[in-house]
């Protein structure tokens, strides 16, 4: 045993202690820092600092490399594109296009794509990380969701990440815009369209935003400034907290033997993780440089410039706006007139109301979970996604909905890949986005709960060794064995779920407590969220269970497996090993 | 794995350990404590070790030759010239993308590949602290609080506290003043457009106008207003190129042809078409895209983008889709040279609905 590196709250399981060896070379320029800046105490535990291990934890390394590769390859492309609306003469190598008059922005993006080395391999490199960026948000968040990561002390941290995927869309679409192509400009026009539909305000805002009516001339230098300057700065600050929030708090690990909600067990930063970040930016790095040379996205030359009154079939925004498109595909048209103002429900609620109320609720689930639950204690532990049913299933049926949603986007393409009637696909979404989300919770959650009770059975019983043993009497049954106490106390490794209880409804004069009615309902919610949960066993279950089944074995020490193999899992066998299942 | 466990639970590390203030039962199992390490091959076999060791530096080396021919595809490949080459890659953007690829790719696994195999991987455990400060240290802060607030008098002063109230609230009306001319005001331009009494509707490519014999039955021409395509006295173009783009948005029509017959106009609207020849707007009163899609026999009109369809026969009606109006009608006439024009701008704002619009 031994002690690292001045943490003396550390330990490893290493058998050699670590030794430091001769004063290192490293001596000099440290001291020459820490001299002028002192950074000797801020760095001494960040150095070594533990982070655990899991394939889920790389999720979040992948957006921010990927962020990376869009600061690297964004720069370059800011080195040729024109964020102008100017209308020049396409004079370049692509002839397609060459003597058509076009915006600069469009006329740079082509030439950025024909005429600079490199430049067209750049292009397609950041907008595939702009797709792995987002993609990976939405993934890592799904991995805090599904573990209870965003849990008390992280729901701040879990607010940052999820402004994080806002300003990423956002900058993401302010991107996708900048061509100034034939797609981005109907991109536009859709975004003008929506924000007319805002009461009061929408005409204004357009014309403040368009600079006058649309397409004005000034939208593209406006986007431009807010996607080079304005959101990734926004997004760096944003970034930088998520990781100093990050270090601060240590990561969550999984429980496990010696791994408990109050230390964290991994390996050191310096060097374990150094090499394997480090490493792993260079394969994000190179990962998207591969899908740049090989796989075109975003071939703007193919749809010609922005023509208010041209579009192409089947137009499609990228995938992250995809649900929004789906929403706005299938909500019915309705309008009303107000004291002769128009309110257009029809685009107001799906492009502005809903999916800012989703993003909201998400937002705050770490509160209303805990509101529920009256949980105020730190977490530290993951939790299996079995082991919060409800959340799980929560997030099944988002996942559900989020589908059918972006199905609904794609509508006009599946009315043609599947010989479908489009108007039959619309009716069929207006119904499933209500009734498929909550099918999916249901089934989720019992599928949870059972998972549970496996976990349970597991315990009590040990695992299912598959070999079936026959009684002298004749009956037939499975040899079950204990699993291995490090899996076992892995299993146990979680809290019980504490139901919520009305303390008293009301007071003993009969009278109502002041906010009896919420109480009721957060004591019902709590009910509905974790009152069907199978809790582990306690103590004393499991030693009867063991107890049992010592004497279950003893009874029938004389069966013998049912195959004639004399291998029944407890007498040694020569030249079989019995190993313990993990 | 078990077996090999040489001590129930790492000295020093209390794991183990029940929280005495947890109201729940006792943990059904005890920590058995961290299993202690497993070597791997490269660990205790030196053979091993240095094999590993010979992967990573190879690596990194092929990196170093990717990073070379980087620079020879750079100069070797000219663009601009083939880019369908390889499936309309073009060789140049695939070589390089190929070559920077491989060359940080070998850089990452080579570093990855380090890290598991020859680094320790001996696991550290660190001990968490609460995130809360201790409470020395906030009764601190909170009493340097105080202190400060005492200091500066300001619950003493209600005068100076409800003034600097009052001008941080007001201070911020300059920055949004300077806003004010990032556009013009809206007035009722949006309810306007270039169409007018007697102007020609045009084909939206070659500027020509259009002669009604001209139109078939099922038809669909894109059309635009005539002066689009006009100069004035000097010769130069009445609108810009941009005006035109923005005028477009509101102006862009199309013109069909049904069966007289099928037509069922509404009242007032008899005498808008030519011959069972019709005008429409072209911009859906969804969110404003162009509507392409024509379908000949219903006489639907489909919006491509969230697939609005209008009945053209029947005065644009919505019969399907999140649009919420009809597509406005453009009436339309023969003039002395018989071709079709206008007889008089839009009625009711083409595109999106707003809030003004009524
Ligand atoms: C969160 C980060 C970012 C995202 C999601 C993002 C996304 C995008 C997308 C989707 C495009 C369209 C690319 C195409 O033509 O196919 C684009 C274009 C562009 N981006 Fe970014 N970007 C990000 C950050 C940056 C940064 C930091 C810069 C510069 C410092 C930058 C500079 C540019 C430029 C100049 C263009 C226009 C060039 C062109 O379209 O060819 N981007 N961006
Ligand atoms: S813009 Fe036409 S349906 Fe939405």
């Amino acid at each position: 045993m031994s002690t690292t590196g001045g943490t003396p709250a550390a330990s490893t399981n290493g058998t050699t202690p670590a030794s430091t060896g001769k004063p290192s070379r490293l001596a000099g320029p440290a001291n020459w820092a820490d001299e002028r800046l002192g950074i000797g105490k801020s760095t001494k535990k960040q150095l070594r600092k533990v982070f655990p291990d899991h394939w889920s934890f790389m999720l979040g390394e992948i957006a921010l490399w990927s962020f990376v590769v869009l600061l690297i390859t964004g720069v370059f492309l800011s080195l040729w594109f024109k964020p102008s609306m100017a209308e020049v003469t396409y004079l370049g190598s692509y002839d397609q296009l060459r003597g058509l008059h076009m915006s600069e922005a469009y006329a740079s993006t082509l030439d950025i794509s024909f005429d600079v080395r490199g430049g067209l391999l750049m292009r397609q490199m950041h907008h595939w990380a702009a797709h792995l960026f987002i993609g990976a948000m939405f993934i890592h968040m799904m991995r805090v969701f599904l573990t209870g990561a965003f849990r008390k002390p992280r729901e701040l941290n879990w607010i940052i990440g999820g402004m994080l995927l806002l300003l990423g869309i956002l900058e993401g679409f302010a991107g996708y815009s900048l061509p100034d192509d034939l797609l981005s400009g109907t991109g536009l026009r859709i975004a003008d369209g929506l924000v007319k539909a805002t009461p009061v305000l929408g005409t204004y805002m357009s014309f403040f935003l368009f600079g006058g009516e649309f397409p004005g001339d000034v939208i593209i230098s406006r986007l431009y400034i807010a996607h080079v300057l304005l959101i990734p700065g926004l997004i760096l600050a944003l970034i930088a907290a998520h990781m100093m929030l990050l270090v601060y708090h240590k990561h969550t690990q999984w429980p496990g033997a010696g791994r408990t909600n109050e230390n964290v067990v991994g390996f050191p930063m310096m060097p374990v993780y150094a090499a394997k970040a480090g490493g792993f930016f260079f394969i994000v790095f190179g990962f998207t440089a591969i899908l740049g040379a090989t796989l075109q996205i975003n071939g703007v030359w193919g749809y010609g410039p922005y023509n208010p009154a041209e579009v192409t079939a089947g137009s499609q925004p990228d995938w992250y706006m995809g649900f929004a498109e789906g929403l706005m595909r299938i909500f019915p048209g309705w309008e009303s007139v107000i004291f002769g103002y128009t309110v257009s429900w029809n685009v107001m609620i799906p492009g502005q109301i809903i999916p800012l109320t989703m993003f909201a609720i998400f937002l705050a689930y770490p509160f209303i979970e805990q509101w529920i639950t009256g949980d105020k204690r730190e977490h530290h532990l993951l939790q299996r996604p079995r082991n919060a049913p409800s959340r799980t299933a929560f997030l099944a049926a988002m996942v559900t909905l989020y589908g059918l949603l972006w199905a609904a986007g794609g509508n006009d393409i599946l009315a043609v890949v599947f010989q479908l009637n489009l108007n039959w696909i619309t009716y069929f979404m207006r119904v499933a986005v209500f009734v498929l989300p909550i099918l999916v919770f249901i089934l989720t959650r019992r599928w949870c709960i059972s998972l549970q009770r496996h976990d349970s059975e597991v315990l009590l019983h040990g695992y299912e060794t598959g070999i079936i043993m026959r009684a002298p009497e004749g009956a037939y049954s499975e040899r079950h064995l204990p699993i291995d106490p490090e899996r076992a106390y892995t299993l146990t490794a979680r809290e019980r779920d504490e139901v919520y209880e009305l303390e008293s409804g009301t007071n003993e004069h009969g009278v109502a407590a002041p906010n009896a009615r919420m109480q009721r309902f957060r004591a019902r919610l709590s009910a509905y969220w974790y009152g069907y949960n199978v809790q582990k066993p306690t103590r004393e279950e499991l030693l009867e269970a063991h107890e049992h089944a010592a004497h279950e074995l003893e009874a029938h020490d004389d069966q013998h497996s049912a195959d004639g193999h004399q291998f029944d899992g407890r007498h040694d066998v020569e030249g079989e090993e019995l190993t313990h299942r993990h | 794995m078990s077996d090999q466990r040489t001590t129930p639970a790492v000295p020093g590390n209390d794991d183990a350990v029940i929280d005495p203030h947890s109201s729940v039962p006792a943990e059904p199992i005890d920590n058995p404590g961290l299993p202690a390490h497993q070597p791997r091959p490269t660990d205790i076999d030196p053979k091993a070790a240095k094999r590993a060791e010979r992967q990573v530096a190879s690596l990194f080396l092929l990196s170093i030759v990717f990073a070379f021919l980087f620079v020879v595809a750079y100069f070797v490949f000219e663009i601009g010239e083939d880019p369908d080459l390889f499936g309309g890659l073009g060789a140049s953007n695939l070589f390089l993308g190929l070559t920077m690829g491989l060359s940080m790719l070998a850089i990452g696994i080579g570093a990855v590949q380090w890290a598991r195999k020859l680094m320790s991987d001996v696991e550290i455990v660190e001990q968490r602290h609460p995130a809360a400060s201790s409470p020395d240290d906030r009764a601190e802060v909170l009493a340097a609080l105080q202190q400060g607030l005492d200091d500066s008098g300001i619950a003493r002063r209600p005068l100076i506290r409800n003034t600097l109230l009052g001008a941080l609230a007001v201070f911020p009306i300059p920055m949004v003043v300077l806003l004010r001319d990032l556009g013009p005001l809206p007035g009722d331009t949006l309810a306007r457009t270039v169409w007018a009494e007697g102007m020609r509707v045009v084909n939206d490519i070659s500027g020509t106008p259009i002669r009604p014999e001209q139109v078939q039955i099922g038809q669909l021409i894109n059309a635009e207003p005539a002066v689009f395509f006009e100069t004035d006295a000097d010769g130069e173009p009445i609108y810009t190129d941009h005006e035109i783009l923005i005028e477009k948005t509101k102006a862009a029509v199309i013109v069909v042809r049904m069966e007289p017959q099928d037509i069922t106009p509404a009242a007032g609207r008899e005498n808008w078409g030519v011959e069972g020849i019709l005008c429409y707007s072209k911009i859906c009163t969804h969110v404003g895209c162009p509507i392409s899609l024509w379908e000949r026999q219903t006489h639907h009109l489909l919006c491509p983008c969230h697939q609005s369809t209008f009945d053209l026969a029947d005065n644009g009606r919505v019969i399907f889709g999140p649009a919420a109006r009809a597509v406005p009608q453009l009436p339309l006439a023969v003039d002395s040279e018989g071709y079709l024009i206008a007889t008089q701008d839009f009625d009711e704002p083409v595109g999106p609905s707003y809030w003004e619009r009524g």
